[in-house]
């Protein structure tokens, strides 16, 4: 999913280039009104977590393989202005270090990992715990389907560069089809692990959620109880 | 909530999976393309791709210069990104603190 240089001609990467930093300040704002200092660390290993994974590549079809790319899994932790800015961090150490997106580029995948991708997936994902109980279950497959139709979302942010400014000659319908097309079968996998990993750090420390911080508090009730059995 | 649970074990917890994961399953993680380099293959558009401009960085494309034996060079790639990530996240993340600080502190016009 990352975009390497050349791709996507100058002017349409300069033109993301802009919407990814007004994107990005706008984030950085937010979230610095909203976050909490104690969490500063956890913002880091969400980062770590995420660059980690999308160094697992699963296969997902005959010669093609996917990763996740973390958007609505950050955002489900840690909220979804941190997310932006935790997915541009790992976007900014992949391409700088890693040579992995290109560095014209960046505006480009900024835009569909952490702003499509991530706020995007949220706005999916808050839509989802409307309609669903107010349960960790919901929760936990709210994320999950959420992170889906993210990849889909980052696919398609895709599909809109290269018809703007795409330098190569296939038809934007032939690339829409197989990009969405591909992206789905990849969404699953990104669905699958995002629930996983909601649902490991609901059980152990369901405070550190940021997307079921409305749920009522269990864990103290349940260690109360545990400390009044007679053991 | 208004629970106030510590961080450190969940922190140290954390970074030794991510670290587990990024170090040892990674060199066995699926080396085909990824959705978007399937589809520029399929789509011939891939030939537009220019060589990155820090390809001959030390660490690029995950790997190690150097290291001849690919999974371990896949591996340490891993361990050294997870480690300047988890920096960079809570540097940046230290950083939006300081800004907010600043903010407050100074006299509004």
């Amino acid at each position: 999913m990352h975009i390497p240089d050349g791709f996507i001609n100058a002017s349409t990467s300069l033109g993301a280039g802009v919407a990814a930093a007004g994107g990005v300040w706008g984030a950085l704002r937010r979230a610095a009104r909203t976050f909490a200092d104690r969490l500063v660390p956890l913002a880091g290993l969400v980062a770590a977590y995420v660059f980690a994974l999308q160094m697992l590549n699963f296969p997902v079809a005959a010669g093609t393989s996917g990763h996740l790319i973390g958007g609505v899994l950050a955002a489900v932790l840690v909220g979804p202005w941190a997310a932006a800015v935790v997915i541009t961090v790992v976007l900014l150490v992949q391409g700088l270090v890693f040579a992995d997106g290109g560095l014209s580029a960046l505006g480009l995948n900024v835009v569909n990992m952490a702003l499509l991708g991530g706020l995007g997936g949220y706005a999916v994902f808050r839509a989802l715990r409307w309609v669903t109980p107010r349960t960790r279950p919901s929760v936990v497959v709210a994320s999950g389907v959420a992170a889906g139709v993210s990849v889909v979302l980052a696919a398609i942010g895709f599909v809109i560069e290269y018809a703007l400014g795409g330098t190569g000659n296939a038809s934007t319908g032939a690339v829409f089809g197989a990009m969405v097309g591909t992206h789905v079968v990849i969404g699953i996998g990104e669905g699958v692990i995002t629930a996983l990993t909601v649902a490991a750090v609901l059980r152990a420390r369901p405070d550190l959620v940021h997307g079921a911080a409305d749920l009522p508090v269990e864990a103290p009730v349940r260690r109360a109880a545990a400390a009044a059995s007679p053991r | 909530m208004t629970t106030r649970r510590r961080l450190g074990g969940f922190l140290l917890g954390g970074v030794v999976v991510t670290l587990l994961l990024a170090g040892f399953a990674s060199p066995w993680a699926s080396s085909q393309p990824d959705g978007l380099e399937k589809v520029a293959t399929e789509q011939r558009f891939d030939r537009t791709a220019k060589e990155h401009a820090t390809a001959d960085g030390p660490l690029a494309d995950y790997g190690v210069a150097g290291v001849e034996n690919e999974r371990i060079s896949t591996g340490i790639a891993g361990f050294v990104g997870v480690l300047i990530t988890f920096a960079v996240g809570t540097g940046a993340f230290f950083g939006l603190r300081l800004l907010r600080r600043t903010r407050a502190a100074s006299p509004t016009p």
